[in-house]
């Protein structure tokens, strides 16, 4: 017999808003987090894109000032999201040795590094701060979220690009039932909106350059998308065997059914075109949660908007799902959000999970001419997704060629 | 110019204030940082480079370990200043 895993607390930053309740109301609302960035490096760096999905709540104004201090601000991000978790699901246990924290970032604490090089340069090495190393390692934030919640039953970092986030949920459901822990945090954190990554993610002709129509700018399947939009934030998720759930009678979002991981083995940043290690990514987290592809409902794409990355999605897709993909409802969030990378999986996998307590799809925005080698059903109104049992998968794919798919079930 | 004692007390209180959160009233010239202000090795490092830049001093790493008290520590901001 399985264990089964559920989701018992949600948390997230994003650019749609401070918590998760509030991004994924500001979600529904069809409301978008891409704005142009408000910050001087921009004009003095002449930078190719001069938009980006910040934070809409800064992380200094939720931290004390102090313990801001020690923290990058993806480990800041991090904190926040887990301690809305930790707080929504009612502070799970007092057994700390079986907390454990599976925490995911892209990129880790690329401030602190870019910062530190820059006081070398003007002020010299003896100006270097004592905490960069520490601020800067990408196991930074699970340390932080560990000893925040005294969680010590380990704190792990899963890195995958921008399968991190998706990848940390579903090591988490190894973790879970493997029983060497009863409570996991997991999730994913990024803060990268700098110039450097801009400007080196619009060196490879990555990211959309529609400065002129930021919120626009994010348009997954749509003909005319040109690249993904830099986005940053952190979502964090509780997860607890059912049992240990039921027993303190915690209140159950969904189940987490299934999670797996695949890679390419073919480009460093292409897809496989024929998406071969997607599907099968696909393919082993239902199987693993004990579905089959008819009994999904809802799909939460990775979709990043980019021209090839969004038809590479929909072919995998098509392996597994047949003619029917053209009938489930898919969301792509990102283009509301932009691209969270190591954060994005899991801010998806917290709106999955809403998706599927609220049965509700929420929107694509900027959907205006379907690309027509992508025949999906994309849900451009929030579209309730009925009475019955619900099965929902959340993709995420990375540069190296990580593939990481979750599934998320209605509870019975 | 050279500050006086109280002066540079006043300036390294807001300096460990602004790195510790530790009330600037707090900081007296006989409290130990470690034992009485509970100023971890980290804090003591970033507040002595900012020292530097404060009062225009070197403070080698080699007398760092001197500084007990907050009094040590204006002190020897005081004569490195002469």
């Amino acid at each position: 017999m399985t264990t089964t895993i559920v989701v018992t607390g949600i948390g997230a930053t994003s650019p749609l808003g401070g918590t998760a309740r509030e991004s994924w109301d500001a979600l529904l609302r069809g409301e978008s987090g891409i704005r142009s960035i408000d910050a001087p490096w921009v004009a003095e760096h002449d930078l190719p894109v001069t938009f980006a999905g910040q934070v809409k709540v800064p992380a200094v104004e939720v931290l004390d000032r102090i313990e801001a201090k020690r923290l990058d601000p993806s480990a800041q991000l991090a904190l926040i999201a887990a301690r809305e978790a930790w707080a929504d699901a009612g502070s799970p246990t007092d057994a700390h040795e079986r907390v454990l924290v599976d925490y995911a970032t892209g990129i880790g604490g690329l401030w602190t590094l870019l910062d530190a090089w820059d006081t070398i340069k003007e002020k010299g090495v003896r100006r270097v701060p004592p905490m960069t190393i520490p601020m800067l390692m990408p196991n930074a934030a699970a340390a932080a979220i560990s000893m925040d919640l005294t969680a010590r039953g380990g704190a792990r970092t899963a890195v995958s690009a921008c399968a991190s986030g998706t990848e940390s949920i579903a090591n988490a459901i190894d973790h879970l039932r493997a029983g060497i822990a009863d409570v996991v945090i997991c999730g994913g954190t990024e803060a990268v909106v700098h110039p450097l990554p801009i400007a080196a993610f619009a060196s490879m002709h990555a990211l959309s350059k529609r400065n002129d129509e930021p919120a626009r700018a994010s348009r997954p399947y749509d003909v005319d998308r040109d690249g993904f939009v830099l986005g940053e934030g952190a979502a964090a998720l509780v997860l607890e065997t059912k049992e240990h759930a039921l027993a303190r009678g915690a209140r159950i979002y969904a189940e987490i059914a299934g999670g797996s991981v695949t890679s390419d083995s073919y480009h460093i940043t292409a897809p496989d075109p024929e998406g071969s290690g997607a599907a099968r990514a696909v393919i082993l987290a239902l199987q693993q949660a004990g579905v089959t592809p008819d009994q999904v409902n809802h799909i939460n794409a990775h979709a990043t908007s980019t021209p090839v990355g969004d038809v590479a999605e929909y072919q995998a897709l098509e392996r597994v799902f047949g003619d029917r993909i053209r009938e489930i409802p898919v969301s792509a969030t990102k283009s509301a959000t932009g691209h969270l990378l190591g954060g994005t999986g899991a801010l998806e996998a917290v709106f999955t999970v809403l998706a599927v307590n609220e049965r509700i799809a929420p929107p694509t925005l900027n959907l205006e001419n379907q690309d027509e080698r992508i025949p999906l059903n994309v849900v451009t109104a929030p579209l309730p997704l009925g009475d019955g049992p619900l099965v929902a998968i959340s993709n995420s794919f990375g540069f190296g060629g990580h593939n990481s798919v979750i599934v998320i079930k209605s509870i019975d | 110019m050279a500050l006086s004692q109280d002066e540079v007390l006043a300036g390294l209180a807001e300096l460990v204030n602004d790195e510790t959160g530790i009330p600037t009233e707090s900081v007296q010239l006989d409290k130990s940082f470690s034992d009485d202000l509970d100023v971890d090795s980290i804090s003591m490092i970033t507040i002595v480079q900012n020292a530097e830049d404060t009062f225009g001093v070197k403070i080698p790493d080699e007398a760092v370990s001197d500084l007990k008290t907050v009094g040590d520590a204006v002190n020897f901001i005081v004569s490195a200043q002469a």
